[in-house]
């Protein structure tokens, strides 16, 4: 019987790969996703290797180089490259140290909100019918807030620190998951496999997460990368209300509060990390819409 | 068949309904069959007539709601899988009975690979470790005539043709050594010359295993080459029941009649028209009164619009659901 089939032969040289490892090929084409990327791991970089990059104590003080400028500018000095703050503190080893605090935070935040989210959107998509309805009018009550809004609730709720500005954001963030992976799940619910899967023996759990999740994943790899821009934008701005971050931790949001005041004096002191949360930020969204594309199953050849 | 031989999968009055907003569909109702070890039985019909409800009723996979087993027994084994607890069930489906489906396109895993799908159902079901799982994954695509399976195993299903993938539908169903396959219109989806590979195979392997088989089609070709015993069900009934001999040589019911004459077989040489059984099936929420073949039947009288025919049994072991032959008309 064996020698019967032609049809069954391999291509020569062809190898196997995961739709996600095709992903990942398409994305490396994508030139502005690339540029996303770079930037992201300039942050990680700058997260990982803090200490050995800032050339001081983000909170070591100086009273005798206060408000100092940036190298190039008049009365700069190599020594504080990017300038100092009022407290003459350095802003550079300020800033890389914030690169830390906004990608632990994006992670934190990001991480709630998935896991919540891709479980209760899941369950409500898989189950339907009143878990389905329960699920999701919950989320809805959630949307209804504005987002920021509720995560201050949140934290004047838990009182402010950068801990409970994670929480909140995180739980601000779960509906989102929620109804992308819902709505995934509904759509490959009715496909064959998973009445296949059934057919084999599987239970609902298995069903659920072994079968249908990895099968919804191109979605929320987009939806996670975006979440971690706005998950990064939105710690900034608790941090910036005095909700986040407490002084005199280099949170880049913090950073802008107090220099908001001298902005006139000492332009180096916002502008610096106001930039740095705008590349953050940039970043994941290049990446983002990058890697939307390169899932897009249309494009698939 | 031998009266003394206990079936291995006894299906007693099975009625399987839907409950829609537009009414009651009544898919299969009171339907009867047994499956003897080693047997293939053939469910025949037109699509709609309740054979791939029958089958999904037997794994007990029918979507609920809206659908519900309302009445009858299915004994396998000495259990009543009806009154079986799921948990019990998920047991004995892919391992004591497992099912190969119509479309081998979707119902394999798109992200996963092929020989990853086969050993779960051996991790699931038999604890096997990961090295032996491998080892019976390879060994199962071998049987089921899939060339350089230890390549193969690691394809994704894109990258497969529909009778490979087919293959590796039917190696999964195998992987446990089922009792009984059900096989739900397994050639459907295949080329003409895949198919007769793809039954072929099937018909080896029940036989080389002793597997019962319960195949689904609407295909009297398929039916003549596979089958031993038939059952012809119409609108969620059974209307004919023989073994597979008689039936190709004398089929009772006019629509069973009416199916064999619309086959190309000796008609094509001659280049006689085809024929067609007039009509479609009657939408199952609204059936006629009677026989529920009357509107499209050529032979039908007063009390087929009147009163519906039950099984009849003109000849030992062939009953037939139609008045035509009470009292050996």
């Amino acid at each position: 019987m064996n020698n019967t089939i032609a049809e069954g032969q391999i291509p020569q040289g062809e190898i196997s790969h995961s739709p996600l490892y095709e992903a990942i090929l398409r994305l490396r084409k994508n030139k502005i996703a690339v540029a996303g990327l770079i930037i992201i791991t300039i942050f990680l970089i700058m997260a990982v290797f803090a200490p050995w990059l800032a050339p001081h104590d983000p909170l070591e003080q100086s009273l005798y180089s206060k408000l100092k400028p940036p190298f190039w500018a008049e009365g700069g000095e190599w020594r504080y490259p990017l300038g100092t703050d009022d407290f003459g503190r350095d802003l550079l080893s300020r800033i890389i140290y914030g690169a830390r605090i906004s990608m632990i935070v994006g992670l934190v935040a990001v991480a709630i909100a998935l896991f919540f989210g891709t479980i209760s959107g899941a369950v409500a998509g898989f189950y339907g019918g009143w878990i389905d309805n329960v699920i999701m009018r919950l989320m809805d009550i959630l949307l209804a807030f504005p987002p920021i809004l509720l995560a201050i609730v949140i934290v004047a709720f838990l009182g402010p620190s950068l801990e409970n500005a994670m929480v909140a954001i995180g739980v601000v963030n779960i509906p989102r998951y929620a109804r992308i992976v819902r709505g995934s799940v509904m759509e490959e619910y009715s496909k064959d496999y998973v009445q296949g899967a059934r057919a084999l023996g599987a239970g609902d759990f298995r069903l659920i997460f072994v079968h249908i999740m990895p099968n919804c994943l191109a979605p929320l790899i987009v939806q996670t990368t975006l979440g971690f821009a706005s998950a990064i934008l939105e710690a900034a701005a608790l941090s910036f209300l005095g909700l986040g971050a407490q002084p005199p931790t280099p949170e880049w949001g913090a950073m802008l509060a107090n220099g908001r005041a001298l902005i006139l004096r000492a332009w180096w002191a916002v502008t610096f990390p106001g930039l740095m949360i705008l590349f953050a930020v940039l970043g994941f969204n290049l990446l983002g819409d990058g890697l939307r594309d390169a899932l897009d199953p249309r494009l698939r050849e | 068949m031998t009266e003394q031989q206990q079936p291995l999968l006894n299906v007693e009055n099975l009625k399987t309904y839907f409950f829609t907003d537009r009414g009651t569909a009544k898919a299969v109702d009171d339907v009867s069959f047994k499956l003897m070890p080693g047997q293939t039985l053939s469910v025949v019909g037109e699509s709609g007539c309740g054979k791939s409800v029958t089958a999904l009723s037997v794994m007990r996979l029918i979507p609920e709601p809206p659908g519900r087993i309302v009445e009858g027994k299915i004994t396998f084994n000495g259990k009543d899988l009806v009154k079986l607890p799921e948990k019990e069930m998920r047991k004995i489906r892919g391992n004591q009975i497992s099912m190969i489906f119509q479309e081998p396109m979707t119902s394999l895993n798109p992200v996963f690979k092929v020989g990853f799908q086969i050993g779960e159902v051996l991790r699931l079901h038999q604890r096997l470790e990961k090295k032996e799982a491998r080892a019976r994954t390879i060994d199962l695509l071998q049987k089921v005539g899939i060339p350089s399976p230890e390549s193969r195993a690691d394809n994704y299903p894109h990258q497969m043709s529909g009778g490979m993938r087919q293959r590796v539908m039917i190696a999964m169903a195998l992987a446990c050594d089922p009792q009984v396959i059900i096989a739900d219109e397994p050639t459907t989806a295949l080329d003409v010359t895949i198919q007769a590979q793809i039954l072929e195979l099937m018909r080896e392997l029940s036989r080389s295993t002793g597997t019962s088989v319960l195949l689904i089609t609407h295909d009297l070709g398929v039916v003549a080459e596979t089958a031993e015993q038939v059952v012809v069900m119409y609108a969620g009934r059974i209307v004919e029941e023989a073994d597979v001999k008689s039936l190709f040589n004398s089929p009772l019911h006019p629509y069973t009649r009416g199916l064999m004459r619309s086959i190309p077989g000796e008609t094509a040489q001659t280049r006689a028209r085809l024929e067609a059984i007039p009509g479609v099936v009657p939408s199952l929420l609204g059936l006629p009164i009677g026989c529920k073949f009357n509107d499209r039947c050529r032979h039908a009288f007063d009390r087929c619009f009147e009163e519906e025919p039950w099984l009849i049994l003109p000849k030992e072991g062939h009953p037939v659901r139609c008045w035509l032959y009470e009292e050996g008309k």
